[in-house]
């Protein structure tokens, strides 16, 4: 046995792999333009303060409703507030609560999925149940209903968006472990005798990894569809701060007299969601989990 | 034979674009020529092209592949160059396919009848009329009891032997004058095999058709070809009648691929083939086989051999072909094997009967459900330290069941299990880590058992952490040093199963087992999944780790010859009951049950002119029956009323030799 | 079969069930009663004590739950907390003004999702397969006000083809609502269309990769035919399902887009009972869409295995 290779402890490419499949997600127009697109998003959503031209509360009261101008280059709101400037900021509040509540929703979403799909038995049949219960209930009422109640505030947002877009991914990950659980390398393992904490974190987590990973991505797009409408519906932010939904159901009002009031922010939200959601598209082709993908090979 | 070919390959290349832009070629210069009433095999391992030369012989290409150069003719017309509509009416008509997978093949939402009609229509101009009575006279050609019912089922109703003799039905209705065939047995029991190639064969000398098998089977080839043709690598290596190719083949491939298959009459381990084919695109300047090849020569590996002549009447790629037609038949050089010398009783199964049906909630509630006969029942059996017993059957024999129960997966319903006296807890949560370290088992695809995102060394770690609480540089060195005891290096311990070949997964997973120094080592089906040539391998690995360890082997397989050659004692299964149990040479030459018997004649040997014999119909059987015989539906010999009421009574020989059955043991 | 479709409504009714107490258990665990909610700043003491006592809040939760899942189960919701309204008929109205809307949009958008699936999934990576597949996720993607926004700028204002909003009473007959409810069909299509065409392409793709529909072609069974008589039967069964997730969607959760076009349906009566904090009319609706989803989809469970031979015939190997 040759020392070099026993003393060689090069940590298999997991960083390695990382690096193939980000590769191969740009690689495809839909992966390149959807990064590129939330990159620009985190870096304006960091550097906004500073681009800012305006503030984003100041009301001119002799600007209202001005088109765009040198001045203005997206022009001013019915408070005479500038436009670019709400644009560039209005960005922060969603990346920065969906942002905490996507990587919670797939912990704990995903560590109880894996959990079930390996415990099985009574256990798996109530809580799958339940979860079958809440997910029939109406789309973002849970969610509305909640913030109402309790008046709003993110921590209050955050741990609401986590606890229930968690809830689907239990039901994906459990489906995922399933595909693995009645592999022979899993039967394997509970022969030998290994714990079930072993069983989840060595043979079951790496091979439901992607999918964990792909379903993040996924729900990121979709909690921040929920955020919008809900700021939109003016639920998510408290008002002087910007935030595009909120900006566009103000803005709407006036639309035939000044529709840059709300095409700004409209653009602004769609290149956001539009962009995670290519990522997470192009994500699961590069990790080989688009079934249409599946069947070329 | 002085017919012009039906089928006729051409120095055909096909290929697909590599990485780099590049023609990475699958096949090169395939050439081949099938006559009417004339059969060809090919024969090669996985990878070596052989279904491809058979889609292309259809003018059919998988996605991504793309023929480089040469023609494919049918009836002299060049299939790649024809219209689309003129090459749909050739195919399915005059040129039938029997794909290997027909349960795959057949559309799940159609009827058959309604399959059936399809092709009728299609390439015979039937009238909706007169189709239904045709189909059904093509469902009873092909053996089908009940064409009438049959003709009503969606194809996931009925058995892999009655799917498959659809297909070739359906391959029949187009009144073909050429079949092709890829693996059109594989995946089937022994005896549901020789059925179907007696029906193709049968079928070919009624209609003079010409037909293509393409098989992995030297067995089927030779039982059912006149000519073979040896793949590998993409080429065509030799091609010659199938006698000559079979017993004196010019190339040194097939003659180490006939020494590596294990045989029934012969108590040997086979000879291994080391290495595997270069990948497409590998290959260097000269000979493909040179890397493996016994004989290789400097000259070998810088001259590509063109196809020549050779003795028999063999065409052959090899500079040394009249060398090697020369060398006597499969050198004799294994010493028979030795059974290893028994030591006290290992494990001792008493009466186990084991039950996969669970009945459910509701079925209990209404106390409605009536338990079937249990999937497993009587099983008695002992093995001593550090021999190997055999466990044969059919599928649905429950030979892998049995092993799970051993292994604590599948708690038996009633009986014992102990192994070196002490009984074993049924599961495997109520089990002590140290009886859990004793007892390890392999698995039939390293595909399945080993995990694919863990590196080499985390699937050794996990044992090894386990049960000797090794961590670290002692945990990798040890770790090491189990990759060498399976022959492979410590360089492979931070790769993924992936980049492995089957053999070499198949022997990470022996190591994985022998990591834990266990006394007992299950293995269920660990070869089936592999090519023949790391098949034997894989076998000689297991037998010399028997030796050196003093391992006791329950090993599960429904190759019969594979089990002849590694066991020391066998148990024949049939319905989860046995029907045989004893020393192995006493099982496979003494006295059989007729169950036995029907396996034993079965098997296809790569050896021409050696029909096997069939006595009892390829029934699939759903669950075994509530009293009697196991085996008294499908049994040749059937006494009568006895047989289905009554449990056959174990009738002992010499040795421990045991046969259940009603029938005297002299008779039998 | 017949099992199986037993089964299946057992644990349809179980969902059922846990739905209702999941609804009465979230509303109970919010901060304040109908009574806090109605009574406002003058919640307290004996004014606060009284209203419970009227509306009978004083008993136990699970008295109380009884009593209301009781009383919905014969179709009474009770009355909203103003006292007056009664629940049942107010959303029986809206009831019918969402179904309105949502068969306007299935009639349109089922037919059309399935041939653009099947087109795409056909012409694979083609360039038509790459521009619906690109709408597809621009349609899913993009927030329904948004694309609503844009509807209204566009059709409303600059070209004022269609109403920007609707003014039509809730309790107007349905032929009322046109041509006033199509803006609001439209974006809703849009985003089913979406859904249910990526599906069916990925379906329709998997399918005509498979054994059998290569087998087919090897059998020289013209292209068309294997499409529509090999392929689609298999292909369109994962449809059912996504139809019915639609159909559920449709009639339960459209708020945003019943709110941007002001259209009276169930999601813009739920939206004011929440800012009205109108808790018995929250609990009615979140009972009603609950329990619409869980029976669409067990319509489509019951349907797929009718329509699938391998579950509707239970019979061979190892079945």
């Amino acid at each position: 046995m040759s020392d070099a290779a026993i003393s060689s402890r090069v940590r298999p490419g997991r960083l390695r792999r990382a690096g193939a499949v980000l590769s191969d997600v740009m690689r495809r127009p839909s992966g390149a333009i959807g990064l590129t697109l939330v990159l620009l998003h985190l870096a304006v959503a960091l550097l906004s303060p500073w681009l800012a031209p305006y503030d984003y509360k100041i009301m001119l009261s002799d600007e209202i409703l001005v088109p765009p101008s040198a001045d203005h280059w997206l022009g001013t709101d019915a408070l005479g507030r500038d436009v670019l400037s709400r644009v560039l900021l209005g960005g922060r509040q969603a990346l920065l609560v969906c942002g905490i509540a996507t990587p919670l929703a797939i912990l704990w979403g995903g560590l109880l999925g894996i959990y079930l799909g390996l415990r099985g038995g009574w256990v798996d049949d109530v809580v799958m149940r339940l979860v079958d219960a809440v997910l029939s209930l109406p789309g973002i009422l849970p969610l509305m209903i909640v913030v109402v109640m309790f008046s709003g505030g993110n921590v209050v947002l955050i741990l609401t968006l986590a606890v229930l877009f968690g809830i689907p991914v239990i039901r994906v990950l459990r489906a995922a472990t399933h595909g693995v659980v009645a592999r022979d390398f899993v039967l394997a393992a509970r022969a030998r005798g290994h714990s079930r904490a072993n069983i989840m974190w060595r043979e079951l987590l790496p091979n439901v990894f992607d999918v964990l990973m792909v379903e993040g991505a996924m729900r990121l797009s979709w909690m921040l569809l929920s955020f919008s409408a809900l700021s939109f519906l003016g639920y998510g932010v408290a008002p002087p701060t910007p935030d595009w939904g909120q900006d566009v159901s103000e803005a709407r009002v006036y639309m035939s007299l000044a529709p840059w009031g709300v095409l700004g922010p409209m653009i602004a939200l769609s290149s956001l969601i539009v962009g995670v959601n290519l990522t997470a598209d192009a994500l699961a082709k590069a990790l080989g989990l688009d079934r249409a993908q599946k069947a070329v090979v | 034979m002085g017919l012009d070919p039906v089928i006729e390959l051409t120095e055909l290349s096909i290929g697909f674009t590599g990485r780099d832009g590049q023609d990475v070629p699958v096949l090169r210069d395939v050439s081949l020529a099938v006559r009417p009433g004339e059969s060809l095999g090919i024969v090669g391992e996985s990878g070596s092209g052989k279904s491809t030369v058979a889609l292309a012989a259809m003018g059919f290409l998988k996605h991504g592949l793309r023929r480089l150069t040469g023609q494919v003719r049918f009836d002299g017309r060049d299939m790649f160059a024809l219209s689309r509509q003129d090459r749909e009416a050739i195919r399915g008509g005059q040129l039938g396919l029997i794909p290997q997978n027909s349960g795959q093949a057949l559309t799940p939402t159609m009827r058959i009848g309604a399959q059936l009609c399809e092709a009728l229509r299609l390439h015979c101009n039937l009238a909706q009329s007169q189709c239904l009575p045709r189909a059904e006279a093509l469902l009873a050609q092909v053996r089908l009891p009940d064409p009438g019912a049959i003709m009503q089922r969606y194809p996931h109703q009925l058995s892999g032997g009655q799917q498959q003799r659809v297909a070739i039905a359906m391959a029949l209705a187009g009144e073909p004058r050429a079949l092709l065939l890829d693996e059109p047995t594989t995946g089937l029991d022994v005896t549901t095999q020789a059925h179907i190639l007696a029906l193709l064969r049968d079928l070919a000398v009624e209609r003079n058709m010409a037909m293509v098998f393409v098989s992995h089977d030297l067995g089927v080839i030779a039982h059912s070809c006149q000519r073979v043709a040896v793949m590998y690598a993409g080429e065509v290596v030799l091609d010659g009648p199938a006698q000559e190719v079979l017993k004196r083949p010019a190339h040194p491939y097939p003659r180490a691929l006939l020494s590596a298959i294990p045989r029934l009459c012969d108590a040997r381990l086979p000879r291994a083939l080391d290495g595997r084919p270069p990948a497409p695109g590998q290959g260097g300047a000269g000979c493909a086989f040179a890397d493996r090849c016994a004989m290789v020569q400097t000259g070998c590996r810088q001259v590509h051999p063109d196809l020549t002549r050779a003795p028999g009447g063999q065409t052959v790629r090899c500079l040394r072909a009249d060398e090697v037609v020369a060398l006597t038949p499969h050198a004799a050089d294994r010493p028979a094997l030795r059974h290893g010398p028994s030591g006290d009783v290992a494990l001792h199964l008493r009466d186990v009967a084991i039950c996969y049906h669970r009945p459910g909630l509701a079925a209990r509630l209404l106390g409605r459900d009536t338990p079937p006969p249990a999937t497993v029942d009587g099983i008695s059996l002992e093995v001593r330290a550090g021999q190997t017993l055999g466990l044969v059957g059919e599928s649905g024999s429950g030979k892998s069941t049995i092993l799970k129960a051993v292994a604590g997966l599948m708690p038996p319903l009633a009986g014992e299990i102990s192994a070196r006296g002490a009984v074993l807890p049924t599961q495997v949560r109520r089990r002590r880590p140290d009886t859990l370290r004793k007892i390890q088992m392999i698995f039939q695809n390293p595909d399945e058992s080993l995990n694919p995102r863990q590196t080499i060394e985390q699937i050794l770690a996990q044992p090894l952490r386990l049960y000797f609480g090794l961590e670290g540089v002692q945990l990798r060195e040890r770790a090491a040093e189990l990759l060498e005891t399976v022959r492979l290096g410590a360089h492979m311990l931070d790769r993924l199963p992936g980049q492995l070949s089957g053999g070499e997964k198949q022997r990470v997973a022996v190591a994985r087992a022998f990591a834990a120094e266990p006394d007992i080592v299950l293995c269920d089906e660990v070869t089936s999944a592999l090519d023949v040539s790391v098949q034997a391998a894989v076998l000689d690995l297991l037998d010399d780790l028997k030796r050196s360890k003093h391992t006791t082997y329950v090993f599960v397989s429904h190759d019969l010859a594979v089990v002849r050659a590694l066991a020391d004692q066998v148990a024949v299964l049939y319905q989860g009951r046995l029907c045989e149990a004893g020393p192995v040479e006493q099982v496979y030459s003494g006295p059989s049950h007729p169950y036995t018997a029907l396996l034993l004649n079965a098997v296809l040997e790569p050896v021409t002119g050696h029909a096997p014999h069939l006595e009892a119909e390829d029934v699939v059987e759903l669950s075994p029956p509530a009293s009697g015989c196991p085996f008294q539906r499908r049994c040749p010999r059937k006494l009568g009323r006895i047989c289905d009421t009554e449990s056959p009574p174990e009738q002992m020989g010499a040795d421990g030799h045991s046969i259940r059955c009603h029938i005297p043991r002299a008779e039998l | 079969m017949l099992e199986l479709i037993v089964k299946r409504l057992a644990l349809g009714a179980v969902t059922v069930w846990l739905v209702s107490v999941v609804i009465f258990a979230g509303i109970e665990a919010l901060p304040g009663d109908a009574c806090t909610a109605y009574l406002e700043r003058d919640a307290q003491g004996k004014l606060l004590e009284n209203c419970r006592q009227s509306l009978g809040l004083d008993r136990p939760a699970v008295t109380r739950y009884l009593d209301w899942a009781g009383s919905a189960l014969r179709g009474d919701f009770g009355v909203s907390v103003d006292g007056e309204t009664r629940i049942t008929a107010e959303v029986a109205l809206r009831v019918k003004n969402s179904i309105l809307l949502a068969a306007g949009a299935l009639a349109v958008g089922v037919p059309l999702a399935i041939f653009l699936g099947v087109f795409a999934g056909l012409y694979r990576d083609r360039p038509a397969d790459i521009v619906v597949s690109t709408l597809a996720i621009l349609a899913m993607t993009i927030p329904e006000f948004v694309a609503a926004t844009v509807l209204v700028l566009v059709f409303a204002i600059w070209l004022g083809w269609l109403p920007a909003v609707v003014l039509t009473p809730a309790d107007a007959p349905a032929l009322d609502f046109f041509p006033e409810f199509v803006p609001a069909a439209i974006v809703l299509t849009m985003v089913m269309v979406a859904h249910i065409m990526r599906m069916v392409r990925s379906s329709v793709i998997e399918v005509m990769a498979s054994d059998f529909v290569q087998m087919a072609h090897l059998k020289g069974v013209p292209y068309w035919r294997i499409v529509f008589r090999h392929a689609l039967p298999s292909a369109l069964l994962p449809a059912i399902n996504v139809v019915a997730l639609t159909v559920a969607w449709l009639l339960g959760g459209v708020v945003v887009v019943e709110v941007v076009f002001n259209y009276p349906g169930l999601g813009r009566m739920m939206i004011d009972a929440i800012s009205d904090r109108n808790l018995p009319v929250i609990q009615a609706i979140t009972l009603l869409v609950a329990v619409t989803y869980v029976g669409v989809n067990l319509a489509a469970d019951i349907l797929s295995i009718l329509l699938n031979p391998r579950l509707r015939t239970r019979l061979g190997r190892g079945a």
